[in-house]
């Protein structure tokens, strides 16, 4: 198991170099730079930008450069936020971000597995119906009309009260965090919901079961030990790329409930071409994702010893 | 479906039981976590502004928002609007905009204008927000600094109007040699280039804000980068700046005029440029002005809101590619499609946010002329709306350029709301009235500029804002020289022009170029003119006195107050 | 004992017993796998119900704009934003003339100091005033509604900094309706103060006769007079910002935002099916890259691709982006269903019939797909229906960052991106495709139900 792990640790490695890689020839393959701005520079100053970001060296100088000062764990300076290190904006946003899709995440897979279950005991009754209906309407509308949707109700409840039930927008207490995880999390808890249906219903109808039922074991022994702990398996598969999907992905919630999170740094930095933020923002995402797939797949081994690798 | 069996329903009900205390624990463990995660957060990053109001008459302070987080607030580099905004409540420089957009003395008390040579006294109480006093040696290093090639400044150019300002930002010569120079702590002396009628106003400018060179020295690199890594000189001081969320700003009681500010403290609690967030904070009572998009007016005159208005200074055009070979370098398909549109019909009827005015001319109707208002004393020649005439001209430049059919044009264009409605409207009205195709070739902010720089365009949906109170600011755009001018217009009679309105000391002769300029470029038909940007807000009835305008930062609260009583 | 151990044979022993036809006979239909799954999908009540709604969407994009035919690029400026069902009369007047600021003949009369100048219409509505004593300016505002106490007036129109008497003309946005004009005394500082004065003035929806016959309203041989009623344009789900027609932008838009959902997911889900199964199947240290080759395709950040295959594939002016966003989609977001499917696959591997299967001489592509494939395609399916959907949004979500489908090609993404921000005013502009892309998901949804009950082994013994 830990020779397992460590090989898993390296080949980890290895995928974050390729995505550095892969990522600082994709940025210098799109034309335009991040040094080209509405008021346009002299060559004087376009030189003196050059020279202080190092862009007038050859490429490959500038990549070698790069890795160098990425092993030391050093991102370089924002070049849309002059003063700002790369590794202080993660440092700080990145936090943000993570406490928002930890809870959506949390909130999809505690719902999800809940009411899949739920849905799957009541197959085709009332409780299977409005639960699917909410879950068609959790999927079928998107994220930003979502967001905007909810916030406007949060407006009008707290209008309607005179007072303000939870903040509309912003981020620092706990009343801040609550709406936008829930609405990050919305569409994950569906599509959880559904896998989780889906599997359970595969197995309340497999053979096993009908021998523990037939063996007179206990209901709640049989739901808990082999039906929910069996029927969580796909759940878990996919919920490693879910946390990084509701991680990176949360730039719609960021914005329109004013949150400093990193997704809205991220998507800034594309747009303006700011290579080292999306360098050291894709590479952290990059080794952030890898550490969870690494983490799902050791605790898939963990839930299902068969498929433990020997 | 079979109804399901006795046994069966024994199963779910034992089942239920077992999800329901699921369900239980399941919320627990969410709530936990959610205080988990704050108290971790507390301890990792800075706690953000809580949930105050808008207006907190107790505490004597307002709640505002930005639209971003500045890119950087210090002033060797920072000239966006954001940052714009931030600096103009925390620094001073020599010279400052007053509410109505004159000159009024800042940190300098008096200054002199004397040929290629300026001199600024500043007051003996001019102090930074640590006690120490603000010197000329403060205004020299500052901009040296700004000029000096490691430093890489982007606006340094703004400081070219000094003499050998320009050598030293290249590094051909030292940074001693820049025309600036201290006499005494009180006593600035600056030698221009040329003499220029307009130095003042661009000494307001941000570029143009003092640095104290000990502070400066002691931050290692970081200075501006936190709110405790930069001393003030403004009537405010920033205590709290967490990056993404909010910044706060509160009186700087070393502040010379501080008899003049009235609050004790502006929170910009919320960074976010979504409209209906914003629209939502304000109905919500958290911040004090909200700028509305033309679709929010109808609920805001419902919510009998109290509405104001004002223009932020740019000019938007549709800019045409003028190199050789494009055949927009064809005098009469440009005339063509200056008639073929109506100037009015974008503003009133498609943007429709009261605000916004169509633009007539390059230079707007804000910027002053020798007495009362540029285009007042010059009224822009208006194209008429002649679809009957455009497509006269449009056969000739057919006949010019021998072509049967004018190939589609590329319409070059940003991705902004507003953007993205006038080239669809454009692409129709060129289409309808003169049979012309135009594609539009949108693209995100970089590769825009990439596209506009190579020249890769027939057209473009362009804008320009000022950096100073003063018609060259617009003059000089379609100058050969000027590298803004990205459809390469060139026309010497033009850059003769500009270079009256640069050179020139006396007030009627530059206006008169100006005039010319206007002139020119109509003949000319250089560019298409779009509209004026405006911007419509609602205000909380409790703060008055909130400057809104297009130079200087385009909201100040330095002047407001609140007036619990206000309705 | 002295019985023979076999007892002698003759000959009738080997004659056939009387055959009997009727137990080879078969009661029902033979079905093979897939004609079972079909059946059983028929079955399905909801399931067919939304297979016809897949096709009847398919029909909506594809015949649809045979059926209506109008331009959805076309704009009707006179029709801005206009919900379904308004009233489209308008009234012809003469073209519209510069005002000299001087009352015109025709303008009513009217007492007070704010007056109309002319007759109002939604062409123009002219106003003049007299000098106020102490004014030193004025500011004209508009409201939809009328005047009460406070400061509220509506919206700043104009502020005209003379001290006599002025004239404004108003041409912005005129909507047929009532509006209520105030003239409010600014003091020698520009504020407004408490003085002021409104007036209430109705709006009527006019014409040019030009105009009418410009955008075809009435038949070319149509005499039309000053004061005739025509009706504008018949738009059935009202119009967009730019007076475009909402049904002409469904149905094209349709084709987008179907061709990206349907097509892009398909593909990638392929992949991923191919790409796991390979994996799962063969194992070891292939499997072992294959998940790292995955895993790196998942961490690339999906926003940065986006726009070097815009480059790459030439996002070029007048395109659309619809091949670029689809490349991008397969290229990119295979692994999520490799995983499973790899998963799965692992799981399966370790069944006792597969060992059984492998015992018995089977190979390696008969277990794939007689084993695998089958019992994989429940979690698949599954899979596919929720890709649609994540399909969909994600081109809307890069709409709602300025990098979707380029104007004015229209998707029921970019198209609800753009309801967004008329919301509260004009809902319809978003209900309409939102309420498109909830039934395209909801179709795909209950079919893949459908299709996994229909399809799923495990699933016959049951009900």
């Amino acid at each position: 198991m830990w020779q397992y792990t460590l090989k898993r640790i390296f080949q980890g490695i290895i995928t974050i170099w390729f995505i550095a890689t892969a990522t600082f020839v994709a940025m210098h393959s799109v034309p335009g730079d991040p040094l080209s701005s509405e008021r346009a520079t002299t060559p004087a100053i376009r030189a003196n930008l050059e020279e202080r970001y190092g862009l007038n060296k050859p490429i490959l100088e500038q990549y070698a450069l790069y890795i160098g000062s990425f092993l030391k764990g050093d991102f370089g300076i924002s070049f849309t936020q002059r003063n700002r290190q790369v590794n202080d904006i993660i440092r700080e946003h990145f936090p943000v971000s993570a406490t928002l899709g930890i809870l959506a995440v949390t909130f999809a897979a505690l719902g999800g597995v809940l009411f899949g279950a739920l849905t799957a005991l009541y197959r085709n009754r009332l409780p299977d119906t409005i639960i699917m209906f909410l879950v068609i309407l959790g999927i079928s509308v998107p994220s930003f009309v979502f967001a905007a949707l909810g916030q406007l109700l949060l407006v009008n409840i707290n209008n309607l009260l005179g007072f303000s039930l939870l903040p509309v927008a912003g981020w620092g207490t706990v009343a801040h965090m609550l709406i936008p995880a829930l609405v990050l999390g919305m569409s994950t808890m569906a599509y959880v919901t559904r896998l989780m249906r889906s599997s359970m219903l595969e197995i309340i109808h497999s053979d096993y079961i009908r021998t523990a039922k037939a063996k007179g074991l206990p209901a709640g022994r049989i739901f808990t030990r082999h039906e929910l702990r069996n029927a969580i398996l796909p759940v878990v598969t996919v919920l490693g790329p879910a946390i990084a999907t509701i991680t990176t992905g949360g730039f719609v919630v960021e914005l329109v409930f004013a949150i400093p999170g990193l997704g809205r740094f991220f998507v800034q930095a594309v747009q303006q071409l700011d290579y080292t933020v999306i360098m050291g923002t894709t590479v952290f995402y990059g080794a952030f994702l890898v550490t969870m797939v690494i983490l799902v797949d050791l605790l898939y081994g963990w839930i299902d010893p068969r498929v433990r690798v020997q | 479906m079979s109804s399901p069996t006795g046994a069966e329903e024994g199963f779910n009900r034992s089942a239920s039981r077992q999800l329901a205390l699921y369900g239980v624990f399941a919320v627990l463990g969410f709530t936990l976590l959610m205080f988990g995660l704050n108290f971790a957060a507390g301890l990792t990053s800075t706690q953000v502004g809580g949930v105050a109001g808008a207006v907190d008459v107790e505490n004597n302070e307002i709640t505002a928002y930005i639209r971003q987080d500045p890119p950087q607030l210090n002033t060797t580099g920072a000239a966006d609007a954001i940052s714009g905004i931030v600096l103009g409540h925390i620094m001073e420089g020599l010279l400052r905009y007053d509410e109505h957009g004159d000159i009024a003395p800042g940190l300098a008390e008096s200054w002199e204008l004397d040929g290629n040579r300026a001199i600024f006294h500043i007051r003996d109480n001019a102090r930074w927000s640590n006690g120490q006093p603000i010197t000329a040696h403060d205004f020299e290093f500052a901009w040296k600094t700004t000029l000096d090639p490691a430093t890489a400044s982007q606006y340094a150019f703004i400081l070219y109007a000094i003499k050998n300002a320009a050598a030293v930002n290249a590094g051909e010569l030292p940074l001693s040699e820049a025309g600036i120079r201290a006499l005494d702590d009180h006593t600035l002396e600056v030698v221009l280039e040329q003499p220029i009628a307009y130095f003042d106003k661009m000494v307001a400018f941000t570029t143009y804000f003092p640095i104290n060179e000990a502070f400066f020295r002691s931050t290692n690199g970081r200075y501006a980068a936190d709110a405790d890594t930069m001393i003030y000189s403004g009537p405010f001081k920033l205590t709290s700046w967490v990056r993404g969320a909010s910044l706060r700003l509160e009186k700087n009681p070393y502040y010379w005029d501080h008899d003049r500010i009235r609050l004790d403290a502006v929170n910009f609690a919320y960074i976010t440029e979504d409209t209906n967030t914003l629209l939502n904070l304000f109905k919500d009572g958290r911040i004090v002005l909200a700028d509305l998009t033309a679709e929010m007016l109808e609920g805001a005159m419902q919510q009998r809101w109290i509405l104001d208005r004002f223009m932020d200074g740019s000019v938007f055009f549709i800019d045409f590619n003028h190199r050789p070979g494009r055949v927009t370098g064809n005098l009469n398909l440009r005339k063509a499609m200056q008639l073929a549109q109506d100037g009015n019909e974008l503003v009133d009827r498609v943007i429709k946010l009261p605000g916004y005015l169509p633009a007539k001319s390059l230079f707007p109707v804000w910027l002053k002329g020798v007495e009362r208002t540029f285009q007042e004393e010059y009224p822009p020649p208006v194209p008429e709306y002649n679809v009957a005439l455009a497509r006269e001209y449009l056969e000739k430049a057919k006949q010019e350029l021998g072509l049967a059919e004018i190939p589609p044009l590329v319409m070059l264009a940003d991705t902004s709301p507003v953007a993205t409605i006038s080239a669809q409207y454009y692409q129709q009205v060129f289409r309808k009235n003169l049979g012309l195709e135009l594609v539009i070739d949108q693209q995100i902010f970089g590769q825009r500029l990439a596209k506009m720089e190579a020249g890769d365009f027939d057209i473009v949906l362009s804008g320009w804002g000022p950096d100073y109170n003063d018609p060259l600011t617009f003059g000089d755009y379609y100058a050969s020289w000027n590298l803004n001018n990205r459809g390469r217009y060139l026309n010497p009679e033009l850059d003769a022009q500009v270079r009256i309105g640069q050179s020139s000391l006396d007030p009627r002769e530059r206006m008169d170029a100006f005039g010319r300029i206007q002139q020119i470029l109509f003949d000319d038909a250089v560019f298409i003119g779009n509209y004026e940007r405006g911007k419509l807000y609602a205000t909380d009835p409790r703060v008055k006195g909130i400057i809104r305008r297009a130079i200087g930062a385009e909201t100040d609260f330095t002047a407001a107050y609140i007036d619990a009583d206000g309705r | 004992m002295n019985e023979p151990l076999i007892p002698a044979l003759t000959p009738e022993d080997f004659t056939p017993v009387h055959q009997r036809e009727d137990v080879h006979g078969l009661s029902r239909p033979s079905r093979s796998y897939w004609q079972d799954a079909w059946w059983r999908l028929r079955r399905n009540r909801r399931a067919l119900a939304s297979l016809w709604i897949v096709v009847g969407l398919l029909a909506f994009a594809l015949i649809g704009p045979l059926l209506w035919r109008v331009d959805p690029a076309r704009q009707d400026i006179d029709q801005i934003s206009q919900a379904p069902g308004a009233d489209r009369s308008a009234v012809i007047v003469a073209p519209y003339q510069p005002w000299s600021g001087q009352p015109t003949a025709a303008a009513p009369v009217q007492e007070g100091v704010l007056r109309l100048g002319d007759v109002p219409t939604s062409q123009a509505v002219r106003l003049v005033w007299d000098a106020l004593p102490g004014a030193s300016g004025y500011r004209v505002y508009r409201n939809d509604y009328p005047i009460d106490a406070g400061m509220a007036f509506g919206l700043p129109i104009i502020d005209v900094m003379a001290s006599g008497g002025g004239h404004y003309e108003d041409r912005l946005n005129l909507r047929p309706g009532t509006y209520y004009y105030s003239l409010v005394v600014l003091n020698e500082f520009g504020e407004i103060t408490d003085r002021y004065e409104t007036r209430q003035v109705e709006v009527p929806r006019v014409i040019t006769e030009d105009e009418v016959r410009q955008r075809g309203l009435v038949p070319e041989e149509q005499a039309l007079a000053l004061g005739d009623t025509v009706y504008l344009a018949f738009h059935p789900l009202g119009t967009d910002y730019l007076g475009r027609d909402v049904l002409a932008r469904l149905m094209s838009g349709a084709r987008v935002s179907l061709f990206i959902g349907i097509v892009a997911p398909f593909l990638y889900v392929l992949l991923g099916v191919i790409y796991g199964s390979t994996a799962g199947f063969i194992g070891g240290r292939l499997d072992q890259l294959m998940m790292r080759f995955a895993d790196f395709v998942v961490a690339l950040p999906f926003l940065l691709f986006m726009i070097l295959f815009q480059v790459v594939f030439g996002l070029g002016p007048g395109q659309s982006g619809i091949i670029p966003m689809m490349v991008a989609l397969v290229l990119l977001q295979w692994p999520a269903t490799a995983r499973l499917v790899r998963g799965q696959i692992l799981q399966i591997r370790q069944e006792a019939y597969i060992s059984a299967s492998r015992l018995l001489g089977a190979k390696t592509w008969y277990l794939v797909l007689r084993h695998m494939i089958p019992n994989t395609l429940g979690v698949v399916l599954v899979t596919l229906t929720f890709a649609v959907p994540n399909a969909i949004f994600t081109e809307a979500f890069l709409s709602f960052i300025g990098m979707g489908v380029a104007p004015p090609t229209a998707s029921w993404g970019s198209m609800s991106n753009e309801g967004l921000a008329t919301m509260l005013t004009h809902p319809h502009e978003l209900m309409f495709p939102a309420l498109f892309i909830s039934l395209t998901v909801l179709a795909f949804n209950l079919l893949g139900d459908g299709l996994r009950d229909a399809l799923d082994v495990r699933m016959r013994s049951v009900e």
